[in-house]
């Protein structure tokens, strides 16, 4: 459930005395907290990062600056609040943060999702703030009876006298509350006394969601609004050489048509007007940068680049002179695609940019981006925009991308009018922020004794970071490039880690689970290899490796115990396990799959799936987003690869970029392990380890080393006749 | 001028006979829980039900609409047993492709109120969910299964 609640209003509400309100500043010396009116009169310089209010009808207001795209954020925060307050879980309402400084996450210092970090930020602080408010009922109650407050307690929304019986609401006492200092330091509970977090609470979004009520980017509505459409060039770098702009103006209700960065935008008084006029444009488009660039030139410029010395990302002992006296040396390439985010909802955005003012209606996970972005365009001051996060239809890190608030921004600007852009499937697809590919070849040694001793691992990737934040690509190494392997949790005495960046005119960016969604597949493919090279169980050779790594040992072990690993599987089926610490996360995932020897087709039958992400605050969301990752991770590892050809990309929907539909959804369970080590993200990690886990299934009932992704039926069935 | 009835209502449009049924019930008529994925009735999340049988809207030229009763997720009662099997489950995640699920779910639970997991994987094969939500709705349907569900 939602309110819409502005934070102006909140203040004159809380000033006004109906109500108590909480924010929660992070400063450089630590957490601060303040009344609304300590806050309000903080000034410009004032950032707090989150707010609670309670109003008199006794219900709780929580801000959330975090965007839902489906990871359950909207329910999960207000929950940690809830919980620490001793609200009644029926009365927390959540209204979505406007683009503001007060709204930034405390440690990135600037307000977007991603990452797998929503709980893992907002955790202190929010239970902070729960935790102040709960001691100024508490205290406000106190006053009331003239008791003393030890006697006192907050229980579901009310502050109870324990000896007399006696009762208040919350509501009741926000007005005496409201004049109570902010305590400096207040107590958390105790974890023991937790009534919300830790268990399954239904989502404050379902029921919205289940009744066509969620209101996303796409369905938002300004009165005199313009639809546009952009007509884009088909390859890269490609420059209009003409078009006919009077015969789209002459299509019924087009009323511009606006040459961009990005193309030709054409605007009309409805979307069938806004895209016939720009069809009628009939752009001609000169051959673009790199006009030979398809699918097979693009691998064979990863290829070429694995002769290239890369920079050192880890070299431990030496691995050189491992490798050369090894007894059993083994070697393999990995091949992965580039990826689209393919979000169901495609990219939109809705601007009303006026002189004085701009108004922008975006399902975004970057408000901190799209408020930079709308000050540069517009010249306005940060007051003067308002940012509105939508519900997301998805996001998968294609919505920390701002190229479309940019154009609808650029396009109201232009024409004076609000502007609703919505690109069509095609563009969707076509111009997105692909997941790299990544081409890698490692090479190890296993020792007499089974055991691995050198470990060599090149990999050739474009970069994302230094794009996005090229403050973080130190050395020369893309961070996310080398996710996972660098890090890698297995004890490899020789380990050498060796970065190609490769730059392609494809643009890459964050695809769920970034670096680890390609690094996963390629070590855990590799370690897989190696156990077999070194005659070994799969699970017992990890093992092996992380004895002084408890958390991915016991997710491993857990895995193996819960999936029935020395069980025989029926007939026909093989088996494979994965794990991949990603976001601070370890899971781990056995497959149980069979190959058809006709056509090479993959089934998967049964996933099980274990997780130590540390404290949990809602397990039904952790479940959710574990299957959800391996649905996702399965249909990239079967299905997913993006086309290219004459320059640009070739794929353009579903009929050539299948996804995985129902029928090949398997059996996913869940465990959850219970853990009090760090907490760790919940969105991304449970993406990387199915695509190996599929792949060393196949092996395991085929014989066949699947090294490229995806798992073509072709592919196998290729792979099958050879053998 | 092209008269549809939606939801039970009568509406009026002053569009083109050509533009897909979709774009009327979202963007001229504020429908809005249809949504938009694909165009090209590859994805489902534009189903809507034509005389009581799921369909593609984005398919569907609004001309060929007239006449037809057609029902949105907004028209499929509150207290509908698909939607309370969405709600009960909880399905959704993003929650974006929900609508054309459960539209789908609908038609198939009043053509056959027990259906096998065959049929339901059959039946929702032309419905994608990018966040991989399948497991929940194949749960939510065999949840609303034999409950006397009316589109």
């Amino acid at each position: 459930m939602k309110t819409s609640i502005t934070r102006r209003e909140f203040l004159q509400k809380s000033l006004a005395g109906a109500g108590i309100a909480i924010a929660v500043s992070i400063t450089p010396y630590g957490t601060k907290l303040l009344s609304a009116e300590e806050a309000a009169k903080e000034g410009p310089d004032f950032s707090p990062n989150v707010w609670l209010t309670i109003t008199p009808d006794d219900i709780v207001h929580v801000i959330v600056n975090k965007s839902e795209m489906g990871q359950g954020v909207y329910t999960s925060l207000p929950m940690i609040v809830a919980d620490e307050l001793d609200a009644d879980w029926k009365q927390v309402r959540m209204t979505e943060a406007l683009a503001a400084d007060k709204y930034k996450d405390p440690i990135w210092g600037r307000q977007s999702t991603g990452g797998s970090t929503t709980i893992r930020h907002m955790y202190k602080p929010l239970r902070i703030a729960g935790a102040a408010a709960r001691q100024m009922l508490i205290s406000a109650a106190a006053d009331t009876w003239k008791v003393p407050e030890s006697e006192c307690e907050a229980y579901r929304g009310t502050v109870r006298h324990i000896v007399t019986k006696r009762s208040l609401t919350f509501g009741k006492l926000t007005e005496k509350a409201a004049s109570i200092p902010v305590p400096k330091s207040p107590a958390l509970k105790s974890e023991d006394k937790f009534d919300l977090i830790s268990s399954p609470v239904e989502r404050l979004d379902v029921p919205d969601k289940s009744r066509g009520k969620a209101m996303f980017g796409i369905d938002t509505f300004v009165e005199g609004m313009q639809y546009a459409a952009i007509a884009r060039p088909p390859a890269y770098g490609a420059k209009p050489l003409s078009f006919d702009k009077d015969a789209a103006m002459k299509v019924r209700t087009v009323s511009h048509a606006v040459p961009m960065p990005t193309g030709i935008a054409v605007c009309a008084g409805t979307p069938e007007g806004a895209w016939k006029g720009r069809d009628a444009l009939d752009v001609k488009w000169d051959k673009g940068i790199e006009p030979d660039l398809d699918t097979v030139s693009l691998e064979k410029s990863f290829m070429a680049d694995l002769a290239k010395e890369g920079i050192t990302a880890r070299n431990d002992g030496d691995v050189k002179a491992v490798l050369g006296a090894a007894p059993k040396k083994i070697e393999a390439t990995y091949v992965l695609p580039y990826l689209s985010h393919a979000t169901m909802e495609p990219m939109n955005c809705t601007a009303d940019v006026r002189r004085g003012s701009c108004e922008i209606w975006v399902p975004t996970q970057n408000q901190t981006g799209v408020l930079e972005l709308a000050e540069k365009e517009t010249g306005l001051k940060p007051d003067q925009i308002k940012v509105h996060t939508t519900y997301l239809g998805g996001g998968f890190g294609r919505r920390f991308e701002i190229d479309v608030v940019e154009e609808a921004v650029k396009i109201s600007k232009a024409t004076g009018r609000p502007i609703k852009l919505i690109w069509k499937r095609e563009e969707d697809m076509q111009h997105d922020f692909y997941r790299p590919a990544n081409v890698s070849r490692i090479e190890g040694a296993v020792d007499e004794k089974g055991r691995m001793t050198a470990w060599s691992h090149k990999i050739v990737c474009p970069s994302i970071f230094s794009r996005v934040f090229p403050g973080q690509v130190k050395d020369g190494i893309d961070p996310a490039a080398v996710e996972g392997v660098r890090n890698m949790e297995y004890e490899v005495p020789n380990l050498r880690v060796e970065y190609v960046r490769i730059d392609t005119p494809v643009p890459v960016g964050f695809w769920r689970s970034v670096g680890s969604s390609h690094n996963g597949f390629t070590v855990e493919s590799f370690v897989d290899e190696a156990a077999h090279a070194a005659g070994k169980d799969p699970v017992e050779f990890r093992l092996g490796l992380l004895k002084n790594h408890l958390r991915a040992y016991r997710v491993l072990e857990t895995v193996a115990e819960k999936a029935g690993w020395a069980k025989p599987l029926q007939k026909a089926q093989g088996k494979g396990v994965a794990q991949h610490m990603s976001f601070g996360s370890y899971i781990a995932q056995v497959a149980e799959v069979s190959v058809d020897k006709k056509d090479g087709l993959i089934k998967v039958h049964r996933v099980v799936c274990a997780v130590d992400c540390g404290p949990i605050v809602n397990p039904a969301i952790i479940t959710a987003q574990m299957r959800g990752a391996v649905v996702m991770g399965l249909s990239a590892a079967l299905k997913e690869a993006i086309a290219f050809a004459k320059g640009g990309v070739e794929s353009s929907n579903f009929d050539n970029y299948p996804l995985l539909r129902m029928a090949d959804v398997p059996a996913i369970e869940v465990h959850i392990i219970k853990s009090k080590d760090e907490m760790g993200g919940i969105g991304e990690p449970g993406l990387p380890p199915i695509a190996p886990a599929v792949a060393n299934a196949v092996f395991n009932v085929s014989g066949i080393r699947v090294r490229r992704l995806p798992m073509k039926p072709e592919t196998v069935l290729a792979a099958m006749k050879k053998m | 001028m092209i008269s549809l009835e939606i939801n039970g209502k009568q509406h009026s449009v002053d569009v083109e006979p050509d533009v897909p049924l979709l774009w009327v019930i979202r963007e001229h008529l504020k429908l809005t829980g249809t949504k938009f994925g694909c165009g090209i009735g590859l994805c489902g999340s534009c189903t809507v039900h034509v005389d009581g049988k799921a369909e593609r809207s984005c398919q569907i030229p609004v001309a060929d609409a007239r006449g037809k009763k057609i029902t949105t997720i907004e028209g499929l009662p509150e207290d509908h047993p698909v939607k309370l099997a969405w709600i009960k489950e909880q399905v959704p995640q993003c929650g974006y492709c929900q609508s054309g699920q459960i539209m789908q779910a609908a038609a198939l639970l009043a053509a056959d109120k027990n259906p096998s997991d065959e049929k339901i994987t059959n039946a929702m094969e032309g419905n994608l969910c990018r966040c991989g939500t399948y497991p929940y709705i194949m749960l939510a349907i065999k949840s609303a299964a034999g409950k006397g569900e009316k589109s």
